[in-house]
């Protein structure tokens, strides 16, 4: 199965992930191989299955709304890129 | 000091025979003079680990120490640990230094558990021969033109060369069992939820379940007694009480009924790892067990129907890599939507991108019911065939893997035929099920695994039957040549 040149670019730009021109084939060529793999699951009959999301079935457990964690927004931004007055920065997104 | 289990070393401190900062001490010493073989090590925290062994030290003589107090380990690099960097063997993540510990790593920290250090790893635990990581392959103690096994290549090896004697580590399609077996120690992945996911970098969080390495089964019985817990910071951990594992470790195996699924032992399998795992069977056979025949018909499935649901959470899940808050940042972005992209393409390796990619793909709109519903269906199709099984037998047993370690680059460049290098161990994650891999033979002078798979929460048969096994066999105490000396 061969993945089309503007599906590629259109994945690149919904998984913001840059694809260079350069390797652009060699992509499409191992996601192909990739998918048809995973195309086996077509042919199978799943009428009536209920999709499995999860093992053990949980539901979401509740707590009650109150403040449970201290704020630690010095410690966090301590690791960030590029910090200014407790806002993480980023390039100029307004002309 | 390194040729002893962790339940011996307990009893060497215990009895002053040694201290936990002279045990230590022999660890990082070995640590410093062959890690460099195998390149199974990430981060060394010698200062911390002295500190907290001089600590445990303490406790040991005011007779109030915890269960592992003292005993060195090792923590795979995808558990967040408080002021010591976690890469998940990612460029993305040189840089991060998280501002808490995983519950895992608190919950060994509780147990008075020494920290060696932070174990290589495929990049975020995508991989089943470690060649993935940003910090560069591991090399299998056994044969260092082989691979370890992945993701947690590095913890096996590492437990493998006697480098620690028990590290943490997560499978999610087989990435405990596979390496395991590679390296001839013994893992077990236990039931989904059993042991909290808060602070593990998640892959993929249907699946992920962290668990013990080490060289033994009681070891590892030791191990999971102090990892598992009922977590509030996990919405998918079950509060179900842990019991202790070691205590379950007395009774023989006869009349177990052993499932053994024809599907496990068909086309593709190594003439070699069939037979040491045959003897094996009759080994359990002999003590009293009972062989039964069983199928598993979706077998084939599990590959592709896994990937199609590890990618699509794995894409959700790594979405949050974005260069803004912490992590690898590109070089002067033009905009927000290039610091994005490019972020992105230059800190993630290909393996990463790629599934991303597929996840992405298999997700979009007019291909999400086509692949990820459908795979979800799937999903219960293979739950159903273990249900299914598990009414007539106790444990399931087969290969863990098809064939021993394989040589670097030898999966060439299609990843297709490194996925099918997980094929009897990914069906367990899709079902949730505890899984565990024992060292049960030789081929070519590398090891083979035996898997054992059990019913939900069954993990204290699991390793029992596994100790059991390991009373009349000696193949888990085969070290790498050079190793034990």
């Amino acid at each position: 199965m061969s993945i089309e040149r503007h599906e590629i670019e259109k994945l690149a730009m919904l998984s913001r992930i840059a694809i260079s021109d350069s390797t652009i084939v060699e992509v499409s060529q191992r996601l192909g191989s990739v998918l048809d793999l995973v195309d086996q699951l077509q042919g199978v009959n799943t009428e009536g299955v209920q999709a499995m999301s999860h093992p053990m079935q949980a539901i979401q457990r509740l707590r009650e709304d109150e403040v449970s964690e201290l704020n630690q927004r010095e410690a966090l931004q301590k690791i960030a890129p590029d910090t200014e007055e407790g806002l993480f920065l980023v390039p100029k997104v307004i002309e | 000091m390194h040729n002893r289990t962790i339940a011996e070393l307990i009893n060497g401190l215990q009895s002053k025979e040694f201290s936990s900062v002279e045990l230590t001490q022999h660890f990082l010493d070995r640590i410093g003079d062959l890690n460099p073989n195998y390149n199974a090590i990430i981060t060394v925290t010698a200062e911390q680990a002295l500190k907290a062994a001089a600590a445990a030290d303490e406790r040991l003589a005011a007779g109030n120490a915890p269960a592992m107090c003292g005993i060195p380990i090792l923590h795979k690099d995808i558990f967040c640990t408080n002021g010591v960097r976690t890469s998940c063997g990612s460029k993305m993540l040189d840089n991060f230094i998280p501002p808490y510990n995983a519950t895992v790593v608190e919950n060994f920290e509780q147990a008075g558990a020494v920290v060696l250090g932070k174990t290589n790893m495929d990049e975020f635990a995508m991989g089943s021969s470690n060649e993935t990581s940003f910090y560069g392959s591991v090399q299998n103690p056994w044969d260092t033109n082989c691979v370890p096994g992945g993701s947690s290549g590095g913890s096996a090896a590492a437990v493998a060369a006697r480098l620690a004697p028990g590290a943490t580590a997560t499978d999610t399609g087989g990435s405990i069992r596979q390496p395991a077996a590679l390296c001839g120690i013994t893992g077990l992945k236990p039931t989904y939820g059993r042991v909290s996911r808060w602070g593990m970098i998640a892959f993929a969080s249907s699946l992920d379940q962290g668990g013990p390495m080490a060289r033994t089964a009681e070891d590892c019985a030791i191990m999971l007694s102090c990892m598992a817990s009922f977590d509030d910071k996990d919405s998918t951990c079950i509060d179900r009480e842990v019991p202790d594992y070691c205590a379950a470790l007395g009774q023989d195996v006869s009349g177990l009924r052993i499932g053994v699924p024809s599907e496990y032992f068909s086309k593709g399998l190594n003439e070699g790892t069939e037979q040491a795992v045959r003897t094996a069977l009759a080994k359990l056979e002999e003590q009293g067990a009972e062989l039964v025949e069983i199928s598993l018909p979706n077998t084939g499935l599990s590959v592709p129907a896994y990937y199609v649901i590890a990618p699509a959470e794995a894409s959700a899940n790594l979405s949050r890599f974005d260069g803004v808050k912490y992590g690898y940042r590109c070089e002067d972005p033009k905009d927000l939507q290039d610091l994005y992209s490019r972020s992105r393409a230059e800190g993630f390796g290909e393996e990463v991108q790629r599934r991303i990619l597929i996840g992405t793909y298999c997700l979009s709109a007019g291909y999400y019911e086509a692949y990820y519903g459908k795979a979800q269906q799937v999903r219960q199709l293979i739950q159903r065939d273990f249900e299914k099984a598990f009414e007539t037998v106790d444990v399931i047993m087969g290969p863990t893997c098809p064939s021993p370690a394989f040589k670097f680059g030898s999966k060439g460049d299609d990843p297709v035929a490194m996925y099918l290098e997980d094929i009897y161990t990914i069906a367990t994650n899709l079902a949730g099920l505890p899984g565990m891999s024992v060292p049960c033979g030789m081929v070519d002078n590398k090891p083979v695994g035996l898997q054992i798979i059990g019913n939900y929460f069954d993990e204290a048969r699991i390793l029992n039957v596994a100790h059991q096994y390991q009373q009349i066999t000696e193949w888990h105490d085969q070290a790498p040549e050079g190793v034990a000396s």
